[in-house]
């Protein structure tokens, strides 16, 4: 047995960490022992240490699910680098499983030879049976291509508790803070980043904030004592660009997005909203900015949070509403008529897995084909889609200015993994987000409803309260300029072609897309949207390294398409669309470009793996090598 | 001195739309009792929306010339919300109809009158379903024969008063749109209230549901079959004011006056009565047993919704000064990279 850490060091032998480029950790446990705050601890801290890093949360639907089950394991899995990566990793290096469910069910992704930090208390006969187990994986020799790490958490948290006056199920809750004291110690973290988290969040229990940070503490001690480890590792920071950086989740992005679009607009920010997993965070931090004028209203209902944020809109208020597939489908007849009106509202759908109730705490890209035509008549809607999660900070930018630029509802794409994933983001400077502010109209000379820009062709928003202009409006068809009700079959058919040509014309307010790896084309274009940015960049850089010619492209709007999208496709021999769902990007392109894409499909619930796309691109560059 | 506002008549209220009811709809009398009560209120002009759902009643914000907003079907008073939270400063009124308020909009309505949104609800009740051609409505009453109940309808109807009362209005009341007096000062009155004021209004839908309330409306009959509710006033009704109303254990009894029994013996109407079970009584005298009654049956204050919504935002900015969205950005836990890639 080679020497330890701890006896190396008492002998003085100098101990260098052995230096990792990047490695993927996923903690994992019951859905009650604190697996999602134990994650985002150690993503914080590893984000403050300089690291690059992207996380991938997975949690049941059920808050409680029936303790030690497979459905009830909670899982969080972050991906720490010394460069710049694009996804939390295919297959982590570290499990650390709580339980015997949770072993059981994270196991089948763990790398070979990876670490494996087992809490042995609860591998007991009641948890095996639970988790489905006749035997113990511990005792069988099944783990036996792996390194495991038995270690009694919560025997170990209670001693080192003893005495602390706190009852039994409180110590017991502090276990997975000496697992992170562990996983701190082997990875060479610092412990500071989470003692004044837990100082700050506990400052009204203080006994439970000294109580983690003690267990904490002797976590660490427990793996700097024994040894257990023998090696100990270190991710050196990233070279990132320079500039100040939070750690940051899509969610959350989204959220001081709009509160961003507000402030450069000039406009309150008014979201109607009706809870749902996963979009619910985003009505909880809008709720927070009161002080930024921000009125959240939490509606009775999907339809009435739409039709709440249409009545704000024309109060002239910069108005959102957030929700998912379920609520796009009760919002559709309402976002119609904010279509037909032209008023601005950003709808964000954070996507899940779907059909109905589906997948509620799952990924998907399931709804693109719901958002461009889920809904009555032509129903023309610009849709745009984050790619990551600080990029949807952006994205609500973006939509914000459609919106109000054009006198459109837009919609603006999201999903779950983006939405609950996070990854340092460089804050931007203030005087670089887009101005978006514009005028009402308050000239009643020459004022009709449906007086239009002749460039975009945007109604005048002509806001209640302005004196002269008091004016009608409504879903029935309106003839253009006058705003009158009108049945006239020319005027209906006018008005379906003009809706159409106004967002139509959004494609000449947008940039072209950019190719990367060989823009003048080749065998091969690998075209996105959404959350895949970052499967695909990474397996794109993975292939090209292999000398293969590939490039790849994102799209940000979908509808309408970037001018050159048509132009881009044509220059390539073949196109792989990888989405999360049955090909609905595919659909849209071939209809509208006749050019035959070939479509990588998932919809496991969860993102795809850098491999999975990568495979697949040499299957097709080089279908003999592949097996 | 301020500028006196220019004086408002009735004309200015008309938009240069040809209205488009039935000749004879009871719709044009509740259109004209609006636009006579409108001038008077002292308010601009351009202050005045009038947010309408789906239905022969929703096309009313066309024919007034104020802002106006003809949503989706129920929708009305959701739009209203969102509209009266982003802009307090407005004069919000819905006009609505029995399919639209009760039927597919039933929820928002409920919740609109819950939060008590300063917005004013008119509801059109014809107790049919005329925009589509003569279904019946959740107030067509049990046994009704329509197109969609050629054997009589097996619902028991909605009784809108009593569910607005269960809903927490502030304000509820009812008139008819031939008592036009009546029907303008109940007007008069709902614009006055601060929160949601919810007005029903007996319609007559001449086509589809004609003579719905002659029981209570035709000349012979009205002064017995309609109960007028005056606040502080004994309920006494009937061309002779020899009838009343008063409490007999928990439930209401018509007595006849004169025989013994006078004016005094009658409950003193109360519209003001924080406990709503007396209005709930008064929501449930029903023909032909008891005269329908008409007029205030409850006024209370409360805070309206928005005004608590602007009161916290307002009370953020006061603790927390005014946002500032350079410090919202620059929060958290932030880390500072080097041009050298050092980080601090």
């Amino acid at each position: 047995m080679s020497t330890t850490v701890a006896e190396k060091e008492r002998s003085g032998e100098p101990v260098a960490p052995q230096k990792l480029e990047d490695v993927v950790i996923r903690f994992a446990g019951d859905s009650g022992d604190g697996i999602q705050l134990t994650g985002t601890q150690f993503s914080n801290t590893s984000a403050l240490f300089g690291n690059d890093l992207s996380t991938l949360p997975d949690f049941p639907a059920e808050i409680r699910a029936p303790q030690g089950t497979l459905p009830g394991v909670s899982a969080f899995q972050v991906r720490i680098a010394d460069y710049d990566i694009h996804t939390p990793g295919d297959a982590p290096d570290v499990l650390v499983a709580m339980n015997p469910a949770a072993l059981k069910k994270e196991l089948e992704d763990l790398k070979a030879n990876g670490v494996i930090i087992v809490n042995t208390d609860e591998f007991n006969a009641r948890n095996l049976a639970r988790a489905g187990d006749a035997k113990s994986p511990l005792e069988d020799g099944s783990l036996a291509k792996f390194r495991v790490f038995q270690v009694a958490l919560g025997t170990m948290t209670r001693r080192a508790l003893e005495g602390s006056g706190l009852d039994n199920k409180s110590q017991e809750r502090c276990k997975n803070f000496f697992a992170l004291g562990m996983v701190y110690w082997l990875f060479s973290r610092p412990l500071e980043p989470t003692v004044d988290y837990l100082k700050k969040n506990f400052a009204k229990k203080p006994e439970l904030a000294d109580a983690n940070i003690k267990v904490m503490k002797a976590g660490w001690n427990f793996c700097d004592i024994t040894g257990l480890f023998q090696v100990r590792y270190e991710v050196p920071p990233a070279a990132m660009e320079a500039g100040i950086y939070r750690n940051i989740h899509g969610n959350s992005a989204l959220s001081l997005g709009l509160v961003a679009a507000s402030r450069r607009s000039g406009l309150p920010l008014f979201l109607g909203a009706y809870p749902i997993t996963p979009a619910s965070d985003v009505l909880h931090q809008l709720s927070g900015y009161k002080s930024f004028g921000v009125t959240t209203f939490q509606a009775e209902d999907e339809i009435a949070a739409m039709c709440a944020a249409i009545g704000a809109a024309f109060g002239g208020a910069l108005a959102a509403t957030t929700t998912s597939g379920p609520g796009i489908a009760l919002k559709s007849e309402a976002m119609n008529l904010a279509l037909t009106v032209e008023l601005p509202v950003v709808i964000c759908d954070i996507q899940r897995g779907g059909p109905s109730t589906g997948l509620p705490t799952k990924t998907e890209q399931s709804d693109l084909l719901q958002v461009m035509f889920g809904r009555n008549g032509e129903s023309p809607l610009p849709v745009i889609a984050a790619a990551s999660p600080k990029d949807c900070f952006d994205a609500a930018i973006e939509a914000c200015r459609i919106a109000l630029k054009h006198m459109v509802p837009v919609v603006l794409l999201s999903d779950g993994y983006i939405a609950n994933g996070s990854e340092p983001w460089k804050l931007p400077r203030i005087e670089d987000l887009p101005d978006l502010r514009r005028e009402f109209r308050t000239d009643p000379e020459g004022f009709t409803p449906y007086v239009r820009d002749p460039e975009t062709l945007a109604r005048a928003w002509a806001i209640p309260g302005t004196p002269g202009l008091e004016h009608r409006i409504g879903g029935i068809e309106k003839e253009d300029v006058t705003g009158n009700v009108s049945y006239d079959p020319h005027n209906h058919e006018h008005m379906v072609h003009l809706r159409a040509d106004k967002v139509a014309r959004i494609a000449d307010d947008v940039p072209e897309l950019a190719v990367h790896g060989d823009p003048q084309g080749g065998d091969l274009l690998v075209l996105g949207w959404g959350s895949t940015l970052g499967s695909i960049t990474g397996a794109v850089n993975l292939a090209r390294k292999d000398g293969l010619a590939v490039s790849r492209a994102h799209l940000r709007y979908l509808n309408p398409f970037p001018r050159n999208l048509g132009e881009v496709l044509a220059r390539f021999e073949r196109v792989l669309v990888p989405e999360m769902n049955l090909g609905q990007l595919a659909m849209l392109l071939r209809a509208r470009y006749l050019k035959d894409v070939i479509t990588l499909s998932k919809v496991q619930g969860r993102p795809f793996a850098r491999h999975e796309v990568y495979d697949e691109i040499h299957r097709i560059l080089e279908p003999k090598h592949v097996h | 001195m301020s500028t006196e506002a220019p004086t408002l008549t009735k004309k200015d209220f008309q938009s240069d739309q040809e209205v488009r009811w039935c000749p004879g709809c009871g719709d044009y009398a509740i259109l004209s009792a609006v636009q006579q009560v409108f001038p008077e209120l002292g308010i601009p002009r351009e202050k005045f929306v009038v947010v309408s759902g789906i239905g022969c009643s929703s096309r009313f914000p066309y024919y007034m010339n104020t802002y106006g907003f003809h949503t989706i079907h129920g929708r009305a008073p959701a739009v209203a919300t969102g509209l009266k939270l982003a802009r307090p400063d407005l004069e919000v009124w819905i006009a609505t109809g029995d399919g639209d308020a009760m039927s597919i909009g039933g929820n928002h309505l409920i919740h609109t009158l819950r939060r008590n949104v300063g917005v004013k609800i008119l509801m059109f009740n014809n107790r049919i379903y005329g925009l589509t051609k003569g279904q019946y409505s959740p107030t067509s009453e049990l046994g009704k024969k329509t197109k969609s109940t050629p054997t009589g309808s097996v619902d028991y109807p909605f009784n809108p008063l009593s569910l607005a009362i269960g809903s927490g209005a502030t304000f509820i009341a009812r008139s008819v749109d031939i008592f036009q007096q009546h029907l303008k000062e109940t007007l008069r009155r709902a614009a006055r209230h601060q929160g949601t004021a919810f007005v029903e209004i007996y319609q007559n839908c001449n086509i589809f549901n004609d003579h719905a309330f002659t029981y209570m409306t035709e000349k012979e009959v009205k002064d017995d079959a309609t109960l007028y509710l005056e606040h502080g006033k004994p309920m006494v009704f009937g061309k002779n004011r020899d009838k009343g109303i008063r409490m007999r254990g928990t439930e209401m009894e018509v007595i006849e006056l004169g025989k013994g029994l006078s004016a005094d013996d009658c409950l003193v109407w109360d519209e003001t009565l924080e406990n709503p079970a007396t209005s709930f009584l008064v929501a449930q005298l029903l023909p032909p047993k008891f005269p329908t009654p008409i007029g205030v049956l409850r006024s209370v204050d409360e805070q309206t919704y928005e005004s608590r919504v602007v009161e916290q935002i307002e009370a953020a900015v006061e603790k927390k000064g005014p946002g500032k969205l350079e410090e919202l950005l620059y929060s958290g836990d932030l880390w500072t990279v080097h041009a050298d890639h050092s980080i601090s």
